[in-house]
């Protein structure tokens, strides 16, 4: 099995700007998921640094190696952090946290900050799960639903039908465009009926970016039928990795009637930065 | 708060609604349900709010359809037990 | 003259005929693989049952069809539900049955029936591999075991080891990781037939079920799916004869009646 849903790069990132020296409050978020994890460290409500990297076998050395390569290249040393919020799907395995908050709760916060106080909903879709979030103006959740029973609508459903039309995860959505006509969508839900169905397509004659793109637009309808249990108000926000396949976004916003706001830095680490923002209330109300 | 626990695959949509704006936490829809789906605790995705509310059970939440199943026969089919006990109206099922 | 009449059943995987005489003796059955073309199968396994009875086309009377696929079945006057075929088959071989579970490869389908074979109460899990065959094959491929060796697996191990996938395919990735923990196949096999048999016991539990059970579809052919279902149930489950024929059995029952014969 590829551990390898989406490909992207490990990152870290220091702000140029912001400083920890001077801040009352040094917070730092961890967010251990079951493929990548974030860690973000902020002063006094301001971003000012974090990594991004794979999660390995071990949850609690994968939070451990994010933490000190967030600190690296900074002269700010782990005794300076105020509190540490845990979350995602490792959130009880950080051993240096304070504390555990559901990605939930993070994901929503997070979502205020990166993408301002005018969003509403988030959608996160991760490698094993689907989140659909509505919040208020201060990223407090209003509603939410979470699937992570059924592989239809995650980024392992969407590996299946790579793996089947080998195709590489990164080409699917662009190769979904490449049609002449836009097909039906892919009648089943369950991923294993909906492989069937799709081999049986292949042999019936059709090509690969068809079937990839009957498969999207079913993905996409399914998430579509998700948010509207708990309704979708703008600004609309996609976290998680199918967000970077233009083939399922797409078609989902078609469906919706409207556009995906853009964040101020990268998706990935919306969890992180809603535990760092977590840790800082919690802080500041005395519960430290 | 509406908390929506559960799933939906390719059968069907099965999710609990706890309204955590309405639950006071006072735990009676716990011992009503036969299959131990109901649970009381800390507001796991309202980490400000320091009142228990009622959730569903982390070993229950991917198999709902399956654990509420006795309670909803398609004959004779009442109000499912963990509805009927809540005082505040504050528990909902989608199927 | 002996009248003949055959049920076919359409099934997600696989399509059955059985050829009746007289709406009381079994002359011949056959199955074939489904594949796309389901038509032509349809008539390959229509034509392999001839075969076998040396009988010609023109001498059936009357032919009914079941299953998820009946619409597209050959030479089919009429049908009826999967359902109601698997009662009326089941009280044919067995006049006790009051309860049916059929597992097939896409569906899962628990009924209660009367003395006559009326469907009394039903419940289907479908859609959703989980709760059907498919489960079994994704989990027998994970252990790289092939699928009729599963049951008999399964029936070594005396260990009890959850399993907290509900999906077929994440469960095939909880498998890989159990045998990377060090579980025996024997183990893994087990924990599987509890997963499945879990689900399809809330099942006969929420239509409720009275004596006799018993079971018919393909997957009621694993001895270890029978018994965890007897142990769940704690009741007897009957495996009726070539379980998987029982629905097609059904329909040519149902087509018997339709051609007038008592």
């Amino acid at each position: 099995m590829a551990e390898e849903f989406w490909r992207w790069k490990e990152n870290r990132w220091t702000s140029p700007e912001t400083t920890w020296k001077g801040a009352r409050t040094v917070t730092c978020g961890v967010d251990v998921g079951s493929v990548s994890t974030q860690a973000v460290i902020m002063a006094d409500g301001e971003l000012y640094a974090y990594s991004n990297m794979r999660t390995g076998s071990s949850s609690p050395e994968s939070a451990e190696k994010a933490l000190k390569w967030a600190l690296e290249g900074t002269d700010l040393t782990r005794d300076k952090l105020a509190y540490t919020v845990g979350t995602g799907y490792g959130r009880v395995n950080v051993p240096f946290a304070n504390r555990a908050i559901t990605e939930i709760a993070c994901h929503a916060r997070g979502a205020n900050f990166m993408y301002g106080p005018t969003v509403r909903t988030v959608l996160d879709m991760g490698g094993q799960d689907c989140k659909a979030i509505r919040c208020d103006e201060k990223g407090k959740v209003v509603s939410f639903l979470m699937n992570d029973k059924c592989a239809a609508g995650t980024g392992r459903g969407m590996e299946v039908f790579s793996e089947l039309l080998q195709v590489p995860i990164e080409k699917v959505g662009e190769l979904s465009f490449q049609v002449d006509q836009e097909p039906p969508p892919v009648s089943s839900t369950c991923v294993v009926f909906a492989k069937s169905e799709a081999s049986g397509l292949l042999r019936a004659g059709w090509p690969k970016n068809k079937v990839l793109a009957a498969y999207c637009s079913a993905m996409a309808h399914r998430i579509f039928t998700l948010l509207e249990r708990i309704g979708v108000e703008k600004d609309f926000a996609i976290t998680g990795g199918i967000a970077k396949n233009v083939g399922v976004v797409r078609r989902l916003e078609h469906e919706l009637g409207l556009t995906v706001a853009t964040p101020k830095v990268d998706p990935q680490i919306a969890g992180g930065v809603g535990a760092a923002l977590f840790a800082k209330t919690l802080v500041e109300k005395g519960k430290a | 708060m509406k908390a929506n626990y559960g799933y939906k695959d390719g059968s069907g949509d099965y999710f609990i609604t706890v309204d955590t704006d309405k639950c006071d936490g006072c735990g009676k829809c716990v011992p009503a349900c036969p299959a131990a789906v109901m649970e009381v605790g800390e507001d796991q995705n309202d980490p400000l709010n320091e009142n228990p509310v009622a959730r569903v059970s982390n070993a229950q939440r991917k198999k709902l359809k399956y654990a509420c199943a006795p309670c909803k026969p398609d004959h004779d089919r009442r109000k499912e037990p963990c509805l009927a006990a809540c005082p505040k109206d504050a528990l909902g099922h989608s199927w | 003259m002996a009248v003949i009449t055959a049920g076919i059943d359409m099934g997600a995987k696989t399509i059955k005929v059985v050829l009746l005489e007289d709406g009381q003796k079994v002359r011949a059955r056959a199955m074939e693989l489904g594949g796309t073309d389901t038509r032509a199968a349809g008539e390959r396994a229509f034509n392999a049952a001839l075969f076998q009875a040396g009988l010609r086309m023109a001498e059936v009377a009357h032919v009914t069809a079941t299953g998820a696929g009946r619409a597209s079945a050959p030479f089919a006057k009429d049908s009826v539900t999967e359902v109601g075929a698997g009662a009326r088959g089941a009280i044919f071989l067995h006049p006790a049955a009051r309860t049916v579970i059929d597992v097939g490869a896409e569906e899962g389908k628990t009924l209660r029936c009367d003395g006559r074979g009326k469907v009394i109460d039903f419940a289907v899990n479908e859609k959703c591999a989980a709760g059907a065959g498919s489960f079994m094959e994704s989990m027998a491929r994970a252990l790289e075991v092939k699928l009729e060796e599963l049951g008999p697996l399964a029936l070594k191990s005396g260990n009890t080891i959850p399993m907290n996938a509900q999906c077929a395919v994440f469960a095939e990735s909880e498998v890989v990781t159990l045998v990377h923990q060090k579980h025996t196949k024997e183990d893994i096999a087990k924990a599987v037939h509890d997963a499945i048999a879990d689900r399809i016991t809330s099942m006969v539990r929420k239509v409720g079920f009275e004596n006799d059970v018993v079971l018919i579809g393909g997957v009621s052919k694993n001895p270890a799916f029978v018994e965890t279902m007897r142990r769940n149930l704690q009741t007897a489950v009957n495996v009726l004869p070539d379980p998987e024929y029982v629905g097609a059995l059904g329909a040519a029952i149902v087509a018997a009646e339709n051609a007038g014969v008592k």
